[in-house]
């Protein structure tokens, strides 16, 4: 009998692969996190505040507190994701000692290291990475990104820029399916990717790990849309808890997210949600204040 | 529509003149074992709906969050004619959620979570802790013979203890139950369907062609 062996890559990319097809919430509070459990979260993302109050506050945006991320720990049953910043190897390897089940290196936090990624396959705990297109996926995973998450601009609840980021990450993959073999060498060059990785997407037809998407999801209908576009799942940050009724919100969020293609569920778990989150228009933003263009 | 990433043919499903096999498809890796049994010649069918349940001969549980898969099919009126058809003798497997489903008793539970049950076990979810403790090993499966099984277990369940009706068929090196059947069910603590072992597949497969 072999040794067992921990943080292997099947291991990583399969906990991914297990949540699929459910919803990731952001949680700033154990009430929170027990209010999402109950309304079928997938997983909760730890966090001390939500995209929107990153977006209005300002400042610096960090790892959250080892006390909260413990708390929520402790309070639910389903796999506890956190977020720690771009580059910032140091919060990540405390999330790992907290015993995080996903650490996310988030554009939303701000970068620690406007160069490097954090080299991922010295972890054991896996992460997902934001993306805007391919070739940055494909660079997250070549760093040893276990899953991937569309980036969308988080906080707004305008759900434009996640809605371009998977159509842009699925034009792009379809491309390279369509490609000889000596064109894929340029279009590795193009993407700025590893040759291997892109010969595989390009003979898999998809990414090798899965993909969700993130970013401005506010209501079931935007969570199916995306899963109609081919998201495997969706991330929900400010969506639900700054709406005016969570608890119904995060319910039908799952339930449009599991019955994606079929619009008489979308319509009956839409009646009667309240106000969903007020929101800002992407297009309202000045480009300082894009989190998706954070990241290279 | 355009092509997106998720979609997947089983076409190798549907000219197959295999057994009529459903994989409960309300949320986890369900897209995996449908690849799997469409492979070994299946005729493979996503189950969400009642109707869609009295169209299979069988039926798997995939890998995923057994607390999320337990609501939606209560909400959406599956739980009751499975737990039937269980009941009436439908072969059912399930891997590690799917597992946790099938089980008579669930420790760990989420608060007010319950399962279809008919095995006649004892699980405790997420055994073995966070996801830093998930791990793939080398298995034993005398029921499958040699070569041993390439087993990855993701936050997942362990068997604490068996009823007289239930078999086990695997066991960890510290003895804990990982694979266990009981008449036509068959649950496992990890996922086949991830690590390119088909042969719980074919036979489950078996069972079904069985009844």
């Amino acid at each position: 009998m072999t040794v067992p062996e921990t943080g292997s890559s099947r291991v990583k990319r399969g906990l991914a692969e297990m949540l699929k097809g459910g919803v990731i919430m952001d949680v700033v509070t154990p009430e929170q996190a027990r209010i999402a459990e109950d309304a079928g979260a997938v997983a909760v993302m730890a966090l001390e505040r939500v995209p929107a109050d990153i977006r209005a506050q300002g400042g610096v945006a960090r790892m959250s507190d080892p006390d909260l991320i413990e708390a929520i720990i402790a309070e639910v049953s389903i796999p506890v994701m956190a977020k720690a910043r771009i580059g910032h190897f140091v919060e990540a390897q405390v999330l790992q000692a907290l015993d995080v089940d996903y650490i996310d290196e988030s554009e939303v936090l701000s970068p620690a290291d406007y160069v490097n990624h954090i080299d991922k396959w010295q972890f054991t705990v896996p992460f997902v990475c934001g993306a805007t297109n391919l070739g940055e996926a494909l660079r997250r995973i070549n760093e040893g990104a276990a899953m991937i998450r569309s980036k969308g601009e988080a906080g707004t609840g305008d759900v434009s820029e996640a809605t371009k980021h998977i159509r842009k990450i699925t034009s792009e993959v379809n491309a390279l399916k369509s490609m000889t073999r000596d064109e894929l060498y340029v279009a590795a060059k193009e993407l700025q990717a590893p040759y291997e990785l892109v010969l595989e997407v390009a003979e898999t037809g998809k990414l090798p790990v899965v993909l969700f998407t993130a970013g401005g999801v506010a209501t079931p209908a935007d969570a199916a849309m995306m899963m109609q576009l081919g998201a495997d799942g969706v991330f929900v940050g400010s969506g639900i808890f700054k709406s005016g009724n969570p608890e119904q919100r995060a319910a039908a969020i799952v339930k449009a997210t599991t019955f994606y293609d079929d619009a008489s569920v979308i319509a009956d778990v839409s009646r009667g949600l309240g106000e969903a989150m007020v929101g800002i228009s992407v297009g309202d933003l000045p480009a300082p204040h894009r989190l998706a263009e954070r990241g290279w | 529509m355009t092509t997106t990433l998720r979609e997947e043919s089983l076409d190798a499903g549907a000219g197959a003149t295999g057994p009529r096999v459903g994989v409960l498809a309300l949320q986890g890796d369900f897209r995996e074992h449908a690849r799997v049994l469409a492979g070994l010649g299946a005729r493979v069918a996503l189950v969400r709906r009642a109707a869609e349940l009295a169209e299979v001969d069988g039926l798997v549980i995939p890998g995923g969050e057994s607390s999320v898969i337990d609501k939606l099919a209560r909400t959406f009126g599956l739980a009751e004619p499975l737990i039937a058809a269980i009941r009436d003798g439908m072969p059912v497997y399930g891997t590690c959620a799917g597992l946790i489903m099938l089980a008579d008793t669930v420790l760990d539970a989420s608060p007010g979570q319950r399962s279809f049950g008919g095995l006649d076990i004892v699980v405790r979810r997420n055994a073995f802790g966070s996801q830093n403790q998930s791990f793939e090993t080398e298995l034993a499966v005398p029921e499958l013979g040699e070569p041993p099984v390439r087993a990855a277990f993701i936050r997942g369940p362990v068997v604490e203890s068996l009823g007289p009706r239930a078999t086990p068929l695997a066991a960890l090196a510290d003895g804990r139950v990982v694979a266990v059947r009981q008449g036509a069910l068959l649950g496992t603590s990890f996922h086949p369907e991830i690590t390119g072992e088909h042969r719980f597949h074919e036979y489950f497969l078996g069972m079904v062609g069985a009844r």
